[in-house]
Order: C-alpha cells, then sequence, then structure tokens
C-alpha cells in the first residue's frame, strides 16, 4: 500500500511539471485536420509503441493490424493497416489523427484521444480527460513517424 | 493500396501465429437434428444492411460447435436449474410458475414476439413478464433483472421458441418505443465516442483487437458466455459494450434498454431464436 501511493505521488508530481508546457485539449489548433506545433512534450518513439499496444491507453491494435508489433497478437482490422503510414501522411497530420481523426476522417470510427469535452455520458472516471496525456500523444506520433517502408 | 494488400497478408500471418480460432462463416447451425438458420433477409427498415446474420456465424468452430449439442452446451445446467425454480412454489401465494402454466412447452413462440406493448401501453419484455407473475400472482419478490434464477427461467421459456422467426412489432403502439431504441442505437456515447451502429453494423465481420465483430443480434440471449461461465441478459450485454467505451450505462430494466432491446430484436426480425447460445 506505501509503495502504491508513493507510486502515484510521484506520478503526480512528473505529470504537473510536465503539464505546465503543455497544450490544453481545448486549445490544440488544426489547420485541413493537422496539427503543426507540438503538444509540448518531446516525443518518445520507444514509450510511443508501448502505448499504441497497451489494451487501456492507445489500444490502437484494437483496429489497426501493424506489422512492426508481430509480436502481439490480435490486431484488429476496423481501420487500415499502419504499415509505411510515416510515408504517407506528415508528422502533423499524423498528430492531427491522433489528438483527432474526425478533422480529417468525417464521421470515423476511430476514437479522438485528445479532447476532453464533446462526449456523451462518459464515465465518471473519464469525463473531462482525455484517452492519452500530451507527453503519451506526441510519444505515439513519433512513433508512427518511424513507421516506413520507403 | 499496395501497401494495404501486404499489410492483410501480414495480419493473415499474425493470426495463424497467434493459433486464433477463425470462424467458419459458412457453418450451418444444426442442432438435434433439426437446421437452424443464422441467415435472413433484412426487414426493410434496416437501410444499410440486407442480410441479418446471427451472432453464431462470427464465432469460433470450438464455440459454435457447443452450440450444436445440447449436450456439450454449458447452458442447459441453468436451463435444467430455470426448470426447478419454474416448478418450486414461492411467495405468499404458494404457487409456483407450473401451477398457472402447466406445460412450458406453451410458451412457444413468446419470445418471437418481445419486447412487446400492452395494454396499458407500455413496453414489456419477458424479464418483465416473469417478474410480473412473481409479485402480482405469487406474491413473491421480483427477481434481479440479471440474477441467476431470472436468467435461468427466461432461458427456458426462450428454448420453447428456439427455431422459430423473431417477429416484433416495430408499428402501431410500438412505433415510438422502436424510435427511441433505433436513437440509442445510433447515437455515439462515452470517452471513446461510439454508437453501436459504428461497431455492428459498420464492422460486423472484422476483428476489432481479438474479437470478431458480429451483428450484435440478442436472438440467442440469455446467452453463455464462456468469459464468465453464466448465463447473461440482454440489458447486461448492453451494459458491457456501452461499459467499454467508457460510457455510462443505463440500468438494466431502463426505459432506454427496454427500448433498445427492442429496436434490436427488430433488427434481427427474420432470424430464428437460439436461446440458449454460446458465445465467448
Ligand atoms: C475503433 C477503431 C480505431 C481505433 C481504436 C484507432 N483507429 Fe486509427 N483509424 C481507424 C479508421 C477506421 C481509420 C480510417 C479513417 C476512416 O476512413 O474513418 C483510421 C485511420 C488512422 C490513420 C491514417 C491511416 C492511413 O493510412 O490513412 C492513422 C495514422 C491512425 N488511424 C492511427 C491510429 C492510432 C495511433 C491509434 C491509437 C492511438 C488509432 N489509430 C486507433 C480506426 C481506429
Ligand atoms: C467498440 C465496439 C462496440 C460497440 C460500440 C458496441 N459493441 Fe456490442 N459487442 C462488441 C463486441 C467486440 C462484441 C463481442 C463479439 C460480438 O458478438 O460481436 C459485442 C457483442 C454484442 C452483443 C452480443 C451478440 C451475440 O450474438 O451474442 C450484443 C447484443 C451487442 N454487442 C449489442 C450492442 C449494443 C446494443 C451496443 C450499443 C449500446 C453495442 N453493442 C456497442 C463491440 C461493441
Amino acid at each position: 500500500m506505501k509503495h502504491a501511493l508513493y507510486g502515484l505521488v510521484v506520478i503526480a508530481a512528473t505529470a504537473t511539471v510536465a503539464m505546465a508546457a503543455e497544450t490544453a485539449p481545448t486549445d490544440v489548433k488544426f489547420e485541413d485536420g493537422a496539427v503543426g506545433a507540438s503538444l509540448g512534450p518531446a516525443g518518445d518513439a520507444a514509450n510511443g509503441r508501448k502505448v499504441f499496444a497497451n489494451r487501456k491507453l492507445g489500444n490502437c491494435l484494437a483496429c489497426h493490424v501493424n506489422s512492426d508489433l508481430a509480436e502481439q497478437p490480435f490486431h484488429g482490422e476496423v481501420g487500415p493497416p499502419l504499415d509505411g503510414v510515416a510515408d504517407r501522411w506528415s508528422e502533423a497530420e499524423l498528430r492531427g489523427i491522433v489528438v483527432n481523426a474526425k478533422n480529417l476522417f468525417e464521421g470515423t470510427i476511430m476514437p479522438a484521444f485528445y479532447i476532453s469535452e464533446g462526449y456523451n455520458r462518459p464515465l465518471k472516471d473519464f469525463a473531462g480527460t482525455p484517452v492519452l496525456t500530451a507527453q503519451e500523444v506526441e510519444d505515439v506520433v513519433a512513433y508512427l513517424m518511424t513507421l516506413k517502408e520507403q | 493500396m499496395r501497401l494495404t494488400k501486404i499489410s492483410a497478408m501480414a495480419f493473415a500471418a499474425l493470426i495463424a501465429g497467434a493459433g486464433v480460432a477463425t470462424a467458419d462463416e459458412s457453418a450451418e447451425l444444426s442442432i438435434e437434428g433439426k437446421t437452424i438458420p443464422t441467415r435472413a433477409e433484412a426487414p426493410a427498415y434496416l437501410e444499410n444492411i440486407d442480410e441479418v446474420i446471427s451472432g453464431w456465424v462470427y464465432r469460433s468452430d470450438e464455440t459454435q460447435t457447443l452450440q450444436a449439442d445440447d449436450f456439450d452446451n454449458p447452458a442447459f445446467v441453468f436451463v435444467d436449474t430455470g426448470a426447478d425454480l419454474f416448478a418450486e412454489a414461492d411467495g405468499s401465494a404458494g404457487k409456483s410458475c407450473k401451477d398457472c402454466h402447466e406445460n412450458v412447452e406453451d410458451f412457444a413462440g413468446l419470445t418471437t414476439t418481445l419486447p412487446r406493448v400492452n395494454e396499458a401501453g407500455e413496453l414489456e419484455t419477458l424479464t418483465d413478464l416473469v417478474n410480473e407473475c412473481r409479485t402480482e400472482r405469487m406474491g413473491a419478490e421480483p427477481w434481479k433483472y440479471s440474477g441467476t434464477q431470472m436468467t435461468a427461467v427466461t432461458a427456458l421459456i426462450g428454448l420453447q421458441s428456439r427455431g422459430m422467426p423473431v417477429n416484433v412489432a416495430v408499428d402501431g403502439p410500438a412505433a415510438p418505443f422502436w424510435e427511441k431504441g433505433k436513437e440509442l442505437y445510433y447515437t455515439r456515447v462515452g470517452q471513446l465516442d461510439l454508437a453501436c451502429a459504428n461497431c455492428h453494423e459498420d464492422n460486423y465481420g472484422n476483428m476489432i483487437r481479438a474479437d470478431r465483430l458480429s451483428q450484435g443480434q440478442i436472438n440467442g440471449f440469455p446467452t453463455y458466455r464462456l468469459k464468465n461461465a453464466k448465463l447473461n441478459s440482454v440489458h447486461g450485454r448492453f451494459k458491457g459494450c456501452m461499459t467499454n467505451v467508457r460510457a455510462t450505462p443505463y440500468k438494466e430494466g431502463s426505459d432506454e434498454f427496454e427500448a433498445l432491446e427492442l429496436y434490436v430484436a427488430s433488427r434481427g426480425n427474420g432470424l430464428a431464436i437460439e436461446t440458449p447460445s454460446v458465445r465467448n
């Protein structure tokens, strides 16, 4: 119990530090579905790879095939395969897609990962919060930028 | 497009590698020598779907097989419990269901028409009917919506209609309930902002992580799930799907879920009742 609490304090502290330089979900500026400016934190592709696969975080594998994560079983087929996705989209576009894909793909099933309002009846624990933190979004974007085939 | 193709192959290899049991979508369901159709022409009011398809079609070979034999179907343990409960006196009137309904077989056809609007103008489900008998005629406590007793007895009653086509009324007095259910079906909810239709209309047949999406039909309910080794109610399933998209679910037995149940049942009009079905 003591350890768990300690862990929480550390996370909370890191979050506060990081938040100072972060763009809040409601302040993200879109241009043609893309988000040019970083949300603040520098992206860490290795962690982005983990966020991508984690069922409680990105869970991107729920809908996308990604050969780079072949060691993970069960890749979904709801969205397009993401192999070589960085050849098709710029970093700004990829950030836009992760933050809120609905701006680029109207009516898409793909959830917005960095909005804090505009959804109905959220479970209490998720109300007013985005699925991913600014750091996690940047990590995922950095990771997506590594998915090149050319 | 080239890339998509290569990835699709990689995906197939992944599936094979992980040893995922793939569904045989052309398999035919035959139980005790009787063929049960698992596909039907979609009713005209389904604008985006031509064929309605049972969830059985999308399950793995192993799960499909379990439902094809009543002896192997784990739901039948609960159906037997249902039969015991059906004959057990309870409440201040000292009566059992059997005292008024001598042959449970007489319920054949009932679940094909439920939910329906009663004379008082209320939408009623099988669960409502059972609890009405308990409170009004037996002087007994109502059973919990998804409790073992309720799911056991509704499975027993549903079984009597197995093989008969779903045929709920959507017009007349049912129309306003149906409209309300339809609206719920297409309304996005939760932090993930998804509607039933996003998964069960736009993506049935597709894998979503480890699960193959079906049309989300309810012709097999209550359904035995290998995941929790018990019978699961319709509203319990709705609740689960809403929670998965991080939405606050409506209450089991609520007006919202009853309207949604009518609408979802109507999306399966023409499909055969499969109660009690087996799912993962
Ligand atoms: C519930 C399904 C779903 C989830 C979860 C999901 N996506 Fe998507 N994604 C889609 C669909 C569908 C599209 C295609 C856009 C469209 O037509 O709607 C898409 C498109 C994309 C694209 C553009 C791909 C291309 O080649 O055009 C990228 C990049 C992407 N998603 C990344 C992600 C990332 C990263 C995550 C997790 C943080 C994620 N997706 C989670 C469904 C999903
Ligand atoms: C994010 C995707 C998703 C959404 C949104 C969703 N479901 Fe589901 N649902 C599933 C999955 C996955 C399963 C299990 C596989 C299957 O049977 O489709 C399932 C199963 C079901 C089943 C069981 C089908 C059977 O044959 O046993 C029903 C009924 C159902 N869903 C209804 C609904 C309703 C009603 C809604 C809206 C309130 C809804 N679902 C929203 C993913 C979803």
